[in-house]
């Protein structure tokens, strides 16, 4: 390398470092940590796109208190070997808010660095309850309902609406499916009234299910619910109604798409299935998803509107903290509500929003009718 | 005692519609000695075809009689022709090769045909229509036995008897027999080894065909990557009941899907695989050519 060039280097990362220097002294940081690339990408993408809408449109405003938002965008794969990296070097550099841990097993990884530098995290999307419910991880916040959120929700809707006493409780094996069965089965026992009168596992994409139904049957189940995504609970629902089983069927979210009715056809009438609230006659959301489609000119993907209203709850919350000192901004954020494309939250002293979550929805005519 | 029936009955259909995979794969392997994992995706290929077909048809109004043979004779064709090509592109060049380049070159094709399906028609799962109408016969015991159930199992039986009839009354399943029994020796005595071959494809594909339409209006869905498990288990039990087969391969078909179907009902369906693939490995400790498969004696 020649004199000439490496002055020239030298010069340039000196310039560099004066500029960032020169706008540490007056940004607010915030980390934006997420699975950017790999297979998990899809997850975590959108929320650097909401990251980023928010971020600017505070910045045109004038920024918080007269400080703008810089965005620290680093990547996790969603791996915790990964994320811990992502976490040490985001606190390094400064970060005083995060928004991000997409997937549950990375965040909860990264969640003792972030706590040890006192800095808020919230994630728009990490589901795993004891991230909030085990209490270890006081600097952790959620703008999506946790895992067990909906279990609760579903058997509560069995017992408490329908009246349903007897429910069998069938999974799919998989992790999501199975978590989700092992929490009904839970609530179910710990309400006292209603008996899980069969809990078993089926095994995803096989050709056949009658065999269970059969045993469905026999077991003298009044429901069934079921854990799982839709190509299997509509060949259970379809076999159901062949086989003259006329148990009430209660999924998940996994179930809650147009899919299952278009292949399960008739047999999908009357089958009530649990999903996210929905926020799209909310006017935030309608704008962020506007805002989405003028700049990127698609519409958003996954957990964008968690992400998005993550970000304005923290951004709200180090308005009126005026700081980003871990303490003041959690007593902000658990005291005031914030409007949101999720709704008006606020967050209870788990870290868990308030305001966000599932509602049951059951197949009227073809399609998927939120339950009053 | 009902419910012992009905466990019997669904064990058994079960039983059918994995026969229909397995005889495409004992077939092949009785005459090349390849294990031909494409086999499966020929089947999807078949359920793909029949729902195009049977959709386009059934928008045109045709009588459901007609919809159900049209998108069968075009499912039958088309898979048919795929078998075919498979053959002659992959496993051809390859048949002086050592058995293991022909397996990962199945393997290969099983991926690809996967992949081209996935590109080409969707990834979503798409609803199959209801091609086998629900008999006014059947009614009373609708619970227990569906009509698709009975269609299924009938067809097993007859494409059971007519491949059975085919390999060994007729001249080219004489000619079968020979190739598979010693190929050098069949040309010697002037049998064109590879029409032979290619006819075990087309015949094995066509049933693999068929069984994609029955299996596909039975389970009322179809996507791509239905052949991979469907053909694993048909796999499976053509090796339980003896590879090479035809006989064998129904009988390992509808043992494991009774033993499926029992160990569901009995025990817990978390054990369906577990007792599935323990009886194939107690089998094959005591019987290690399977159920009804010939025991090849090495020559010293």
């Amino acid at each position: 390398m020649s004199k000439r060039v490496q002055s020239l280097v030298v010069c340039l990362v000196a310039s560099v470092a004066f500029a960032t220097a020169g706008f540490t002294a007056d940004t607010i940081k915030i980390g934006v940590a997420g699975p950017h690339s790999g297979d998990l990408a899809s997850y975590g993408l959108p929320s650097v796109n909401a990251a980023k809408l928010v971020a600017e449109e505070i910045n045109a405003a004038g920024g918080i208190n007269g400080k703008m938002i810089e965005l620290l965008i680093e990547d996790t794969v969603c791996k915790p070997e990964i994320a811990t990296n992502t976490a040490t070097k985001l606190v390094s550099d400064g970060a005083q808010m995060v928004l991000g841990g997409i997937c549950s097993g990375a965040t909860k990884a990264a969640l003792p660095i972030y706590l040890d530098a006192g800095i808020l995290v919230m994630s728009p999307s990490a589901t795993n309850p004891p991230l909030t419910q085990s209490g270890d991880y006081p600097n952790f916040f959620r703008t999506i309902a946790p895992d067990d959120a909906q279990a609760q929700l579903d058997v509560d809707f069995a017992i408490n609406n329908l009246g349903l006493s007897k429910i069998a409780v069938i999974h799919d094996k998989q992790d999501y499916g199975k978590g989700f069965a092992e929490f009904a089965k839970k609530f179910i026992e710990e309400s006292g009234k209603a008996e899980v009168v069969l809990f078993e596992g089926i095994t995803p994409n096989a050709i056949d299910y009658s065999a269970i139904v059969q045993k469905i049957k026999r077991s003298g189940a009044d429901s069934v619910i079921y854990g799982g995504y839709h190509p299997e609970a509509s060949k259970i629902v379809t076999t159901m109604k062949k086989k003259k089983v006329d148990a009430v069927f209660i999924s998940d979210d996994g179930v809650q798409a147009q899919t299952f009715i278009d292949v399960a056809g008739d047999a999908a009438e009357g089958v009530y299935a649990s999903g996210p609230k929905d926020t799209s006659t909310n006017p935030l959301a309608k704008k962020a998803i506007e805002q989405h489609k003028e700049k990127y000119g698609t519409g958003p993907g996954q957990f964008f509107d968690n992400a998005y209203s993550a970000m304005l709850a923290m951004t709200n919350a180090y308005a009126k903290a005026g700081s980003a000192d871990l303490d003041a901004l959690k007593k902000v954020l658990q005291s005031e509500s914030v409007d949101t494309p999720v709704g008006s939250i606020s967050f209870d002293e788990r870290g868990d929003a308030i305001g966000v979550g599932f509602s049951v929805y059951q197949v009227k005519d073809g399609v998927f009718v939120e339950v009053e | 005692m009902e419910y012992f029936i009905e466990l019997l009955l669904s064990g058994l259909t079960r039983g059918a519609i994995y026969a229909l995979i397995a005889l495409g794969y004992t077939m092949v392997y009785g005459i090349i000695g390849l294990i031909n994992f494409a086999h499966g995706e020929i089947y999807m290929i078949g359920a793909f075809t029949s729902f195009i077909v049977a959709t386009i048809l059934s928008i045109y109004g045709f009588p459901l009689l007609a919809i159900i043979v049209l998108a069968g004779l075009a499912a039958v064709i088309w898979s048919a022709s795929y078998g075919y090509t498979i053959e002659k592109i992959a496993y051809k060049p390859l048949r002086k090769a050592p058995r293991l380049s022909a397996l990962i070159s199945a393997i290969g094709m099983s991926i690809f045909l996967q992949n081209y399906v996935l590109l080409a028609q969707t990834s979503e799962f798409l609803p199959f229509p209801q091609l086998i109408p629900d008999f006014p016969f059947m009614e009373p015991i609708a619970h227990i036995v569906g009509s698709t159930d009975l269609v299924i199992l009938v067809t097993t039986t007859i494409a059971m008897l007519i491949l059975t009839v085919v390999i060994k009354y007729t001249k080219i399943g004489k000619a079968m027999r020979a190739t598979s029994q010693d190929r050098t020796m069949a040309m010697l005595v002037g049998i064109n080894v590879d029409r032979i071959i290619s006819v075990t494809f087309i015949i094995g594909s066509s049933m693999a065909a068929i069984g994609g339409l029955l299996i596909a209006s039975h389970i009322g869905q179809i996507n791509f990557s239905i052949g991979f498990l469907a053909g694993i288990k048909a796999f499976t039990a053509a090796v339980l009941g003896g590879i090479g087969s035809v006989p064998g391969a129904v009988l390992g078909s509808v043992v494991l899907g009774l033993t499926e179907s029992f160990a569901t009902g009995y025990v817990s369906s978390d054990y369906e695989d577990v007792f599935a693939f323990s009886l194939l490995v107690l089998i094959l400790i005591f019987k290690p050519s399977g159920l009804l498969g010939k025991v090849e004696s090495q020559k010293v």
